[in-house]
């Protein structure tokens, strides 16, 4: 009976003190996502763990973070005296899977707000994540990692695998903190980790460099390189920054590659006397070249594959402006796919479809400036995402509810992101210049891992 | 006077004739005291070949002269000839057709490409910022494409005309409204081969 009379009267004294540690984000629809608190410890040597994690978490958008500031902390230790001490012991005796189920005050944390609790701890050289479910009051699971020194230049991306395994394990879907966003600006090519940190030049010549595109396993990105006119397509090594050209190029300006799903086929546009159209090669095999679209008096281009391979989306000029079509991965069944008011909508251009496979980001022009879509591919409808400053060129992430793209919102183009689901957006780097993003697919050790 | 005129007159044609024929003989020289007749004859000699040497190398002079100006002005045609050619035209927003007033400006281009058989041009399709990145270096292509469609629709050989597609990567003028937008929606010429001594049409 006293936990609850305690946990009521911290409802009511501590309710202004967590609303102003808790609302983080800027648009937010409250109620609507669990409540998830970082316990907060000292020492242990996790600090930066715990602080890359609880960013991880919050960019998900997923999850209502609760902050415990540091006053409030002092006094919730004071209050659960007793309590920590238990918590204490059992992080000693944290032997099997993450099992000291019942150790922290759960009806502490509810009245909270939070629905989970994630205890970051070291076991000698392990990290344990502990995901406590503060409604059923127990241990939903434990992560056990051994995590590379803080110096290491995997430490982050190993780091951000953790908060994505303990995201997965409180809402049933992976997370995409261990991602990473391409992106050209003065006509190289950077990586960017996906909460801003380690960008990095990876396009290694001094042609212009544009529109990079990622294989789906992640291990690759094509790109296209630009010089007096001409275009050139390679494929490049994430690891190791081995490059090949892509054959049959370098006569004509070729340009917006994209991996098919299964990393067979690159699809391209080629810009010839004829106009632009779409061709695919076998880039296995180097070979097989084939012209999917015809179109002497329009052009076609920026192809995007639906995740089944079986489909196309791309833009042509066939309505007069630049409109987003869809056909068959063999080029037959050509139609429209984002629906437009001929002589009001404004031009449509640089689709992707997403890794969900039921829409399609693009940007439309509108009243004379750029603003990021989304089509819907089931019931086929737009809706504008956008409407502060210029916005184009959207990206999606692996989890189809955020898209990276770049803005001028705050004066000058660099790249934000939103979350379709709250609304939120924010900016990935504070950079001038950036452009053509392109997110990765979840990376996997072996695939994040910098030489 | 009249008379004296016409003899003054008369004295300097003569003179200008003896001036300009170098090969005649001057007046011989008046009788007088015995002198050295070889001496004589020597200076005579040399007063002539000083009279020729001074009116070849004016000659000289002149024929130089009138060559450098006809250089020059070859030069000049060559020059306006060039930049006539390399006169750049523009475009609508979003668009790649001609425009009614850039017609004149091939109209020459045509002149000067059917006056010089063995010249050669590059035709390079430009846009401004406001389009698609990527999109523009299809419209790119199109603008280049649309100049050398009528350039070869007036009787200009295809082969001679190579066209490129630089999207709106290389702005002619740096800026963000329309009167910058507006100059860097642009075909440029260039000259690939048979510039030298460009003939005027």
């Amino acid at each position: 009976m006293t936990p609850l009379l305690l946990a009521a009267l911290l409802v009511v004294q501590d309710t202004s003190a967590i609303d102003r540690g808790v609302r983080i984000g800027i648009i937010y629809r409250p109620g609507v996502r669990p409540g998830l608190v970082m316990l907060p410890r000292k020492g242990q040597g996790l600090d930066s763990v715990r602080a890359i994690v609880a960013r991880d978490l919050d960019y998900s958008d997923r999850f209502e973070v609760i902050t415990l500031p540091g006053g409030d902390s002092i006094r919730l230790s004071s209050t659960t005296g007793p309590k920590r001490t238990g918590t204490g012991t059992t992080t000693g005796s944290r032997g099997g899977a993450g099992a000291q189920g019942g150790a922290l005050n759960y009806p502490l944390y509810q009245a909270l707000g939070a629905d989970f609790a994630l205890d970051i701890t070291a076991a000698g050289d392990t990290t344990v994540a502990t995901l406590h479910d503060i409604a059923a009051g127990s241990v939903r699971r434990g992560v056990r990692v051994q995590l590379p020194a803080a110096s290491n230049r995997d430490f982050r991306q190993a780091v951000h695998r953790l908060a994505d395994q303990a995201l997965q394990a409180a809402v049933g879907t992976p997370g995409i903190a261990a991602t990473r966003i391409l992106f050209v600006k003065d006509g190289k090519v950077y990586q960017i980790d996906q909460d801003g940190a380690d960008q990095k030049l990876v396009s290694s010549t001094d042609r212009q460099a544009m529109s990079p595109a990622w294989s789906h396993d992640g291990q690759h990105f094509a790109y296209m390189e630009f010089q007096a006119g001409k275009g050139w397509l390679y494929l490049q090594e994430m690891t190791g920054g081995k490059r090949i050209a892509v054959s049959t190029t370098g006569s004509a300006l070729d340009f917006t590659p994209a991996f098919s799903p299964d990393g067979q086929t690159l699809a391209f546009s080629r810009a010839t006397e004829d106009g632009t159209d779409l061709y695919t090669i076998n880039v296995k095999n180097n070979c097989c070249l084939r012209r999917l679209t015809v179109g002497r008096f329009s052009d076609n281009l920026s192809p995007t594959f639906s995740p089944d391979g079986q489909r196309i989306a791309f833009v042509s000029t066939r309505p007069g402006l630049p409109q987003i079509y869809v056909m068959a991965a063999d080029g037959t069944d050509q139609q429209l796919f984002a629906p437009f008011d001929y002589g009001v909508t404004g031009a449509s251009n640089a689709p992707e479809w997403s890794p969900d496979g039921q829409s399609v980001a693009f940007h439309r022009d509108v009243a004379g400036t750029l603003q990021v879509f989304v089509l819907d591919v089931r019931t086929r409808t737009v809706r504008q995402l956008t409407s502060v400053g210029r916005n184009e060129d959207p990206t999606w992430a692996p989890d189809s509810r955020h898209l990276a793209f770049v803005s001028d919102r705050s004066g000058y183009r660099q790249l934000w992101i939103i979350d379709l689901d709250t609304g939120r957006i924010r900016p990935l780097l504070q950079q001038s210049g950036a452009r053509l993003p392109a997110w990765s697919p979840r990376l996997s050790e072996a695939t994040s891992s910098t030489p | 006077m009249k008379s004296v005129s016409l003899l003054l007159a008369l004295g300097v044609g003569a003179a200008i004739i003896a001036g300009a024929c170098g090969g005649n003989p001057p007046p011989a020289p008046p009788p007088g005291p015995v002198v050295d007749t070889a001496a004589e004859n020597a200076r005579i000699r040399d007063s002539i070949e000083a009279a020729n040497r001074a009116a070849q190398e004016e000659a000289e002079r002149v024929r130089r002269q009138r060559e450098a100006d006809s250089l020059a002005a070859l030069a000049r045609a060559g020059e306006e000839v060039r930049s006539t050619l390399a006169a750049m035209i523009h475009f609508d927003l979003d668009k790649s057709n001609i425009r009614s007033d850039d017609m004149g400006s091939l109209d020459q281009k045509v002149a000067i490409l059917q006056a010089n058989p063995e010249l050669r041009i590059r035709i390079g399709g430009h846009c401004d910022e406001r389009g698609s990145d990527e999109y523009n270096l299809a419209l790119g292509n199109r603008r280049a494409q649309s100049a050398k469609q009528y350039l070869v629709s007036h009787g200009i050989d295809a082969s001679r005309i190579e066209t490129q597609s630089w999207g709106e990567e290389k702005p002619l003028v740096d800026g963000h409204d329309e009167s910058v937008w507006s100059q860097n929606r642009r075909d440029e010429f260039e000259i690939i081969s048979g510039g030298d001594n460009l003939r005027h049409p």
